[in-house]
């Protein structure tokens, strides 16, 4: 359960005040399935950001699942996004020197997971997005659904109850666009909230809840 | 994050550029190995030079005529002076402490034998000498226990002397005229070779009183004492200052204890080491410059990692290490490869020049890797600083 109110965020850009968010407020229940959408600069990128705790509004409330996160400091905040928040990224941000095997791990051995617990789990992950036979691949000897595939993996190995995923399918092409939206609506399907940014109008006609945002306000909730 | 984990994703970053790491490792390397290879030769010197000292024994004292005072001229100028005499040294072998005494009277004066004649440094002491002195006789023995102002001509050649003046034929029981005096020679003394520069083989030994008849002085030039060992040079020293300023009415003898001299060149020796160890550490200096410099670009080339990290739920604090343990670990590699080269340095250095000692001392090369540790840590702070300070938003945006 998401729920924001009343979120302001003010970027200093020169002297100038930009308010790339003001006055947002939403709620999202379990197992939502969301897209974030509008033009260039519209402020769906940072509304993201502050649901995924990777920044702090400069006003309003933030709670998540029960909690007042918005109060809670940088240590505890980073504790939040490693149990509850898995992110997607257009540009992957796969570990480049680590092995497919070692980016799924990666979440599993930074929270001090035992190599055991993390080979049965990562394993199964693997299976699961059929890359069993890339567990040994470097990002580079990856294609570029593959890669968005290892990095869903990683998201969601730490079972949090949110995906939040920016442009998941920019930087692919479409059939394996199409492929990552599937996996993604399938995780969904499976309970955990998505809550997706894109301007590509097609994915986002995917969800069953659009946002369109304009201006650093949400223009329009269906 | 487990240590060992933590230990292979360090590891991880470091290996990721092995070209850049190794040179990197190499410029701590090369510190650390300078560090090494100096304090060795350092430490070698230290030994060398005191064991050489320390060869007549460190319960040794000498007293030298005249007293060295801040007046700015030495006392030994001032006419007033009364000269150490044998009668000093006699007065002195009472005291309990004392085990023995030598007087010492040194010159120069020609020494012949059949027809050979060679100059050298002639040693008028007492029976005392060779037990004092720790000198071993390698034939014959030494000059008898005669009453120091009646000894009999006798003389004693240093193993140099005895090879030059009868080269392979028999020197005991022989005469030999030292400055127109005819000796008997009733012993030679094993070779003790060199200590700094002056050749202890090329002397020969007579009794104290003769050689001030010899040279025409009334004052003996020192007078050794060998005292025992359960007592400290320093209430010895004390107790003979009191029976010579008593004998001479005041305090004009200059009384120096092996203890003290041995502590003084211990101390100067020391700082040598360490002042070569200095400078060895100007290149580690360097080193961490280098090690300043790969992780800044490091942390320059990673930010997506970093902002990956930060989205994974690691703390700043978390990022911090990982970025010091990068450097550290990477300083450590080079201090490792740093402490071969300067052991393997010093081995070498040993194998070319022989005489050139050298010394690694456990101490230092735990302290030197330590120390490059230390080096990679200092040197980690900023990068890993401005790591950790990254705003996650941003360094996501950078791919």
């Amino acid at each position: 359960m998401i729920h924001l109110q009343h979120i302001e965020r003010i970027f200093l850009v020169g002297d100038e005040e930009v308010h790339a968010l003001s006055d947002v407020s939403m709620t999202a229940s379990d197992g939502e399935y969301i897209a974030i959408m509008g033009p260039s600069g519209s402020g769906k990128s940072s509304l993201l950001n502050i649901i995924g705790l990777l920044d702090r509004p400069d006003n309003g409330s933030y709670e998540l699942d029960g909690i007042k996160v918005s109060e809670l400091d940088e240590q505890q905040q980073a504790e939040i996004r490693r149990h509850k928040i898995g992110f997607v990224f257009q540009f992957f941000h796969l570990v480049p020197r680590l092995t497919a095997f070692d980016n799924i791990a990666l979440p599993l051995m930074l929270s001090g997971i035992k190599q055991e617990e993390r080979q049965v789990r990562v394993t199964a992950a693997l299976a699961a997005f059929g890359l069993s036979n890339r567990a040994g691949h470097r990002p580079d000897q990856l294609s570029g659904g593959q890669r968005q595939r290892v990095a869903i993996a990683r998201a969601t190995i730490m079972q949090p109850s949110v995906i939040l995923a920016d442009e998941p399918t920019g930087n692919l092409d479409r059939s394996s666009g199409i492929e990552v939206a599937e996996i993604l609506e399938e995780l969904n399907r499976q309970g955990i909230t998505l809550i997706m940014v894109t301007h590509d109008p097609d994915l986002g006609r995917r969800a069953r809840r659009q946002i369109l945002m304009v201006d650093g306000r949400i223009e329009h909730d269906k | 994050m487990q240590v060992n984990d933590f230990l292979r994703y360090t590891i991880n970053g470091v290996r990721a550029q092995r070209l850049r790491s190794f040179l990197t490792a190499l410029g701590i390397g090369v510190g650390i190995g300078a560090v090494v290879l100096l304090t060795s030769l350092g430490e070698g010197l230290h030994h060398f030079i005191l064991a050489e000292f320390s060869q007549f024994g460190t319960n040794l004292i000498a007293i030298n005529p005249g007293k060295v005072t801040t007046h700015g001229i030495s006392g030994a100028l001032v006419s007033n002076v009364r000269p150490l005499t044998i009668e000093d040294t006699e007065s002195l072998k009472k005291l309990p402490q004392i085990l023995d005494t030598v007087s010492v009277v040194q010159g120069n004066a020609a020494i012949e034998a059949g027809s050979h004649q060679r100059r050298t440094t002639i040693y008028g002491v007492d029976a005392s000498a060779s037990r004092v002195w720790k000198f071993a006789v390698a034939t014959g023995r030494f000059l008898p226990d005669d009453p120091p102002r009646a000894a009999r001509s006798f003389a004693i050649l240093g193993s140099k002397v005895r090879q030059e003046l009868f080269g392979s034929t028999q020197a005991l029981g022989m005469r030999v005229r030292i400055g127109g005096e005819l000796f008997r020679v009733i012993g030679t003394m094993e070779s003790k070779g060199q200590l700094l520069g002056f050749d202890l083989d090329d002397a020969v030994y007579i009794p104290a009183s003769k050689a001030l008849a010899l040279f025409n002085r009334e004052s003996l030039m020192e007078i050794d004492l060998l005292h025992s060992t359960n007592s400290s040079s320093s209430v010895v020293a004390e107790q003979v200052r009191k029976v010579l300023a008593g004998r001479h009415g005041s305090e004009d003898f200059t009384i120096t204890t092996q203890e003290k001299m041995l502590d003084v060149l211990g101390g100067v020796l020391g700082t040598l080491t360490i002042a070569v160890g200095a400078l060895g550490g100007i290149s580690l200096l360097v080193g961490g410059v280098g090690i300043l410099t790969i992780m800044s670009i490091a942390v320059n080339e990673r930010t997506g990692e970093i902002g990956l990290l930060r989205a994974l739920g690691v703390g700043r604090n978390q990022i911090l290490a990982l970025f010091l343990g990068e450097a550290v670990v990477l300083a450590a590699i080079g201090g490792l490869a740093g402490l071969g080269l300067g052991v393997g340095g010093s081995w070498f250095v040993s194998l070319l020049v022989p005489a050139l000692p050298s010394h690694t001392s456990w101490g230092y090369v735990v302290s030197a890797e330590l120390l490059a540790a230390f080096v990679g840590l200092v040197a980690g702070v900023l990068p890993a600083r401005r790591a950790a300070r990254m705003h996650p938003v941003e360094a996501l945006r950078t791919e």
